[in-house]
């Protein structure tokens, strides 16, 4: 049985025109230690399926509409905040983009660390203490004894990411979803904190999500990629399949223009267009007006992700035709 | 932090000189003479000269003010021409009242003002929050000695759950003092705890918001503990700037909420001062009550420091 699974997730927004999907229809399933990527142009839903996994989403106005989320054989999807509290630390550990804002500036770095492990284990201060030290050291803070009463704006933006990690890997989650953990920082910067990560998830042995808009980064790091647009899963396939024979126009566009790690202003420029915002999707396939390939019947239906082969998946109806 | 406290206390020094100044030459702009005063009706023209002159009031006032000075220099703050007795003296008699009364109100503030904006903002458009929102607007507008005359009515007189007036020192009947300043302090509270409340509400409200409120709630923390820890130590930091303000604002409405309540206090003493002009009594008595402002102020600005780190370490 997998880690994670995830059915039909869809996830509802109320806002000023009614309510609206931000995620449609969204399945996956992780195993224990598999590293999953999930790549998409900025606004396609990245983050809302995470924090809708972690049940972090501000409820009003968000709403998980219909599908659900099983995490170890237990279902998440309904769990009340405090029933989701044992989940969130030892269950899945989390960390976000902005590692500027993400850490309270006014307790010590080593005062969230420690109330972490409080949180969910029963150990004496000096225990703590030491098992503080030890994270800070794992991610690569030199003289970390020294630098656990330090405040977040004592340090650069790198190290507060450092110490997200050290925070969310401080209770040994099963899971780490790592919300676009890099795009944040300098590039040498995020090359250091991915090969963390990768050591990390070595030592640990957890499974990663790993979230982003750089396929550079996917290259790095995953061993799946789910591309998603427009709320939607597009396609899903091992890492190396997606690299090799993308099968959707939308994958092979973001593949046209890899930004490697070094050059990440690169970005997703290469697709004409603009990913559509909730409330103004086109009917039919979501990428159609973006799309080279489309034809008038694209229009007429949402495709539905097809199995193209063993373990690689695509929603477009074109496919099998056009990969030829 | 050693800066900060030195920073603060150099510029309370010109506060200080403005405010002995303007006091100084607005007892002696305004009509009235405080030898008349003293000498009373039937005193004739000759005993109020000579009373004059014995006051020192003929001088020019230059050196009027230059005795002034010189005096408090010395830590002499003159004598109360009324009350035959010194300034200082008259002070520490009365001084406390105001400040108790003060103290009262300001707790009655902030459990008040703090409290409904916490639960305002976790209930962020439900009924609670409108109510809450509700009874802060009264509490701004309503003006305190109309509320205050409502509360002797409906507790004292209809009820007779509380005194009406007459003051029990704290230091002769600590639950006396407590019963006996309980509506004035309630009455003087309400429109700063309005205040506070709708300020407590924005400032949490935008804290909920940040980025490590969620990370609080991915390390999964207890509720209590992102609210408590991780979100109201964070909104106290503008807390804590208003909080200095209210304290001069609880210190002049108590002027006027002693009178109702006829409590001897700072405010009468001052009141009574003004009126029968007695000028060194009213100079030495608001210098003083700026003095204990300005430390006031001083403190407050020292718990910012103690509040944010990144004011400690600058
Ligand atoms: N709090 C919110 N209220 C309304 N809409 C939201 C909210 N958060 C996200 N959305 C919508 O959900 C969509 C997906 O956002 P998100 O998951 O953050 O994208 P990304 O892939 O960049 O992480 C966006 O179109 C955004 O408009
Ligand atoms: S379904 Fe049509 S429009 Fe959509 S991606 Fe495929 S070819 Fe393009
Ligand atoms: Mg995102």
């Amino acid at each position: 049985m997998s880690l994670l699974e995830v059915q039909d997730l869809t996830t509802a927004f109320m806002t000023g025109r009614g309510e609206v999907n931000a995620v449609e229809d969204v399945s996956f399933s992780l195993n224990e230690g598999e590293i999953l990527g999930i790549v998409g142009e900025s606004g396609s839903g990245k983050s809302v399926t995470a924090l809708s996994i972690m049940g972090l989403l501000p409820s009003p106005p968000a709403r998980i509409a219909a599908g659900q989320v099983r995490f170890a054989g237990q279902t998440l999807t309904g769990l009340s905040e405090r029933q989701m509290q044992p989940i969130r630390g030892p269950g899945i550990g989390m960390i976000f983009q902005e590692p500027m804002t993400s850490l309270n500036p006014v307790f010590s770095i080593g005062d969230q660390i420690m109330e972490t492990i409080r949180a969910h284990e029963r150990l004496p201060q000096a225990q703590l203490r030491a098992r503080a030290v030890a994270m800070l050291d794992k991610v690569g803070i030199p003289a970390a004894a020294r630098r656990l009463d330090d405040y977040p704006h004592q340090m650069s933006g790198g190290q507060r990411q450092r110490v997200m990690i050290a925070m969310a890997l401080a209770c040994r989650p099963r899971l780490l979803i790592a919300d676009e953990p890099t795009t944040a920082l300098d590039v040498t910067i995020q090359a250091q904190i991915l090969d963390l990560l990768m050591d990390l998830r070595d030592e640990f042995g957890m499974a990663i999500i790993i979230i982003t808009h750089n396929m550079g980064v996917i290259a790095e790091t995953a061993d799946r990629v789910l591309v998603m647009y427009a709320g939607r899963v597009i396609e899903e396939a091992p890492a190396a399949r997606i690299f090799d024979h993308p099968r959707h126009p939308y994958t092979r566009g973001l593949l046209e223009c890899v930004p490697s790690l070094t050059e990440d202003r690169a970005r997703l420029v290469a697709i004409p267009g603009t990913l559509p915002e909730p409330a103004r999707r086109p009917a039919g396939c979501r990428f159609a007006p973006r799309c080279a390939h489309a034809e008038p019947s694209c229009t007429q239906a949402v495709p539905a992700l097809e199995s193209l082969e063993p373990s690689h998946t695509a929603a477009c109806f074109r496919a099998r035709e056009l990969s030829r | 932090m050693i800066r900060l406290a030195t920073r603060s206390l150099l510029s309370a020094i010109p506060v200080l000189l403005i405010v002995s100044l303007i006091s100084f030459g607005l007892m002696r702009l305004i009509p009235g003479d405080p030898a008349a005063a003293i000498a009373g009706i039937s005193a004739t023209p000759a005993q109020i000269a000579q009373l004059r002159q014995d006051l020192g009031l003929d001088e020019p006032l230059l050196f009027q003010l230059l005795q002034y000075y010189k005096g408090l220099f010395q830590g002499d703050f003159g004598r109360s021409l009324l009350l035959g007795k010194g300034v200082l003296a008259a002070t520490a008699e009365r001084l406390p009242v105001t400040i108790g009364l003060s103290l009262y109100a300001m707790i009655f503030t902030l459990i008040i003002g703090i409290g409904c904006g916490i639960i305002a903002a976790l209930r962020q458009n439900s009924w609670v929050d409108q109510a809450a929102m509700m009874f802060a607007m009264i509490g701004i507008s309503v003006p305190n000695f109309f509320l205050g005359l409502l509360m002797i009515i409906l507790f004292a007189v209809k009820l007779g759950w509380l005194p009406s007036g007459g003051y029990i020192p704290f230091t002769e009947n600590p639950w006396g003092w407590l019963q006996s300043t309980a509506m004035p302090a309630f009455s003087l509270a309400l429109l700063q705890a309005g205040l506070l409340a709708r300020i407590t509400r924005s400032s949490m409200l935008e804290v909920l918001r940040q980025d490590y409120i969620r990370t609080a709630r991915a390390k999964g923390l207890p509720g209590r503990v992102v609210i408590f820890k991780h979100a109201l130590s964070n909104a106290l930091i503008p807390i804590v700037t208003v909080v200095g303000i209210i304290v001069s604002l609880l210190l002049s409405g108590a002027v006027v909420t002693e009178s109702l309540f006829s409590l001897p206090g700072m405010g009468l003493l001052l009141t009574q001062a003004v009126l029968n002009r007695d000028y060194p009594m009213v100079q030495g008595g608001l210098l003083l009550v700026t003095g204990f402002l300005v430390a006031v102020n001083i403190a407050v600005d020292m718990l910012y420091a103690v509040l944010d780190p990144r004011v400690r370490y600058d």
